[in-house]
């Protein structure tokens, strides 16, 4: 079978279409959501961003998640309890009805603790495979299991793009708001891993984020702009202290962080965040 | 509801699956009404069942510049990438447009989780072997990041994994990037291998079939699993006046269960508005169905009663999982590929396996190759979360 790769230092903009500038969309951010153990909500991580405020001690190291019904929030595997977590905040915050809105979900490996259970139990037993659990590896799960508790029917979306998932969630969230002039929910999250597996797939520590992101107009909200270009350079701000191991753990918290790192200042600011293995997005954050 | 989409070009197009390799042997097997089911001979102990292998992966490893990728769900992708002139035609779109301004969205449900699972098989002091000490094969952007190495495309690089509706949504988000003028092209599809989670998951749900799959059978026992590579080359239609057109497509939400259809198909029937919407058309201006017809005994019965409600009994319609076998994440793309094969070929794929239909669909569904002009087509894919995705393809002179 021929070979056909490419030298990617060998590619560039010389033949692109003239008219073809990368475009850029301006997007509002209505509502905020965000959880970690020890910061169970967006305004205590916010003041955790400021600076003003460390890490609640003894903390519940599972969300609520009050959007899911009781029975299901008792047996939810965790990605779902930390998606429905955010979900339901920044649909809050929003005050916008969860139903109406289209979804975006990204995590950069799903629930890593029922990929081990599967993945061992294939290996000694494979005939005692629980059916639920494998209804809830999906990627889509914790998608899935939103849309049931918000009675939501419109387009949900479950995407990865690895150690770029933040950033390619959040383009894939925005390019839905804008291109069906819609509000739209982004959630970002990921699991702890166990097992054999974690050597693989570092997570760190469970961690989500949600927006609720507009077309831009929506005056009063914060908003930003985005803009892809090609590139694979990029500086993140470092975290506080108190949030540093959480960055350090998994490229979807640091990049989660900074983009909320520049929603909790007072200021406005730039940001640059991957979105591919040769794709950055230049954002414009407005306070 | 959504305003009608400009229509784009779909310039190249391939599939692979147990039917064989590319568009001339997939249209050759399904006009002939030749399926490619065997009994089950995939794993240590394997399940009494049919599946749809593909032939010749074990002995098609990754190039070696590539090897880091090394897996069963990445040769599929790679065979699969080397029919019908697809890499060509991506550099082709690399050369005019630039690297950065062609996207790369594919889907798959399980991506290479065999991989993950061989390594459980085979662990070392609880450690996984070293030669499967690749971080890349284990996480589910696998067949992205693999498939972005192997064409050298930089601009965005998602997987959508949305289980069986995964390589539909691709297109939908191909369309809007397009739109909104992210990229001037998009190579979107997907790739999904047998592996034991979903042999195994399945079993354990009670859905899989002791005898070859017979979607809308009235004495239907289940689904058959396969595996397929599929992938399509998106481009703005003035490029290529020809080509067959992606004229719309619907996505929603059952807001129903995790793993049975909700029983009055609501969210089917929305993806199917929104596609009827975006494309501009009627149910009566529909020529072909290219159905989910998984041949679970829910799946059927809910789509059976959609499309005889919805479509006139001149609309021809047809599943062909008895043929390839539900190939999950890789369905979307693969029936794409049908879909555009039947509007290329002018014949309607039967609907393999089925002899007594249900009766709330038999005046639509095609059981054998039926010839025809067929201008419009739609495909359906439907998945686990209650996630669903309704495709509209067409002749160019047909927009």
């Amino acid at each position: 079978m021929p070979v056909h790769l490419i030298d990617i230092t060998d590619v560039g903009p010389r033949t692109r279409n003239a008219g073809a500038d990368a475009a850029r969309m301006d997007v509002a951010i209505c509502g905020i959501g965000a959880w970690l153990s020890g910061a169970p909500d967006w305004p205590t991580l916010r003041a955790i961003l400021r600076g003003e405020n460390g890490l609640r001690d003894g903390a519940p190291s599972k969300p609520a998640a009050p959007t899911l019904p009781p029975a299901e929030r008792r047996r939810a595997p965790e990605a779902v309890l930390l998606a429905a977590e955010v979900a339901g905040q920044a649909c809050a915050m929003a005050q916008h009805d969860p139903a109406a809105l289209p979804c975006v979900f990204t995590s950069t490996h799903g629930e890593l603790a029922i990929t081990d259970y599967m993945c061992a139990v294939l290996a000694c037993a494979p005939r005692e495979l629980s059916p639920t659990k494998f209804h809830n590896s999906v990627h889509n799960a914790p998608a899935g299991y939103w849309t049931i508790a918000a009675h939501c029917v419109r387009a949900s979306n479950a995407v990865t793009a690895w150690h770029a998932s933040f950033g390619a969630g959040l383009l894939e969230a925005a390019t839905l708001a804008v291109a069906e002039d819609t509000p739209v929910l982004f959630a970002a999250y990921d699991t702890a891993s166990s097992g054999p597996l974690a050597e693989m797939t570092r997570t760190g520590r469970s961690f989500g984020a949600a927006l609720v992101l507009a077309p831009a107009g929506d005056s009063g909200s914060p908003s930003i702009t985005v803009k892809p270009r090609a590139g694979i350079v990029f500086e993140l701000p470092p975290p506080p202290g108190a949030l540093a191991n959480l960055a350090a753990d998994n490229p979807l918290n640091a990049h989660a962080l900074a983009f909320l790192a520049a929603l909790a200042h007072d200021a406005s600011a730039r940001l640059t965040l991957p979105a591919a293995s040769g794709l950055l997005l230049d954002m414009e954050v407005r306070v | 509801m959504p305003a009608p989409i400009r229509p784009l070009a779909v310039t190249a197009y391939t599939a692979t699956s147990a039917l064989g390799r590319g568009v001339a042997t997939h249209a050759q097997a399904l006009h002939a009404n030749r399926g490619g089911l065997r009994p089950n001979d995939f794993s240590s102990a394997p399940l009494q069942c049919f599946i749809g292998r593909v032939d010749g992966l074990e002995d098609a490893p990754l190039p070696q510049a590539l090897g880091d990728w090394e897996c069963r769900n990445n040769r599929l992708a790679w065979l699969g990438l080397d029919q019908d002139g697809l890499l060509d035609a991506v550099q082709a779109a690399i050369g005019r447009y630039g690297a950065d301004r062609v996207a790369l969205i594919l889907g798959t449900s399980t991506a290479s989780i065999g991989a993950s699972e061989e390594a459980y098989r085979r662990l070392e002091d609880g450690r996984f072997p070293r030669d499967l000490q690749r971080p890349g094969i284990h996480t589910p952007h696998s067949l992205t990041a693999f498939v972005a190495a192997a064409t050298a495309i930089a601009g965005p690089a998602l997987t959508i994994s949305t289980a069986c509706s995964s390589s539909a949504k691709v297109f939908a988000s191909a369309e809007r990037m397009m739109r909104l003028g992210l990229v001037d092209a998009a190579l979107v599809g997907g790739v999904d291998t047998l592996c034991d989670s979903v042999l195994f998951g399945f079993n354990a749900l009670e859905l899989v079939s002791p005898e070859p799959c017979r979607p809308f059978d009235a004495l239907r026992k289940g689904i058959s699993i396969g595996e397929a590579a599929a992938f399509a080359l998106l481009q703005r239609a003035d490029v290529a006046p020809e080509a067959p057109r992606l004229i719309g497509y619907g996505e929603s939400s059952d807001a129903h269960h995790m793993s049975t259809p909700h029983p009055h198909g609501r969210g089917a029937r929305a993806a199917l508005d929104d596609a009827l919407a975006r494309s501009g058309l009627r149910e009566d201006q529909i020529d072909y169905v290219n159905l989910h017809g998984t041949a679970t005994l829910k799946n059927d019965e809910v789509e059976a009663a959609m499309l005889g409600e919805r479509f006139p009994s001149r609309v021809r319609a047809s599943s062909t999982k008895g043929f390839t076998g539900h190939t999950l994440g890789a369905a979307g793309g693969l029936e794409a590929v049908f879909a555009l094969i039947a509007i290329g070929r002018g014949f309607v794929p039967g609907n393999l396996g089925c002899t007594q239909p249900e009766s709330a669909c038999a005046q639509q569904l095609a059981l054998q190759c039926e010839e025809g002009e067929i201008r419009v087509a739609l495909s359906n894919s439907f998945g686990f979360g209650g996630n669903n995705a309704c495709l509209a393809f067409a002749r160019a002179e047909a927009v």
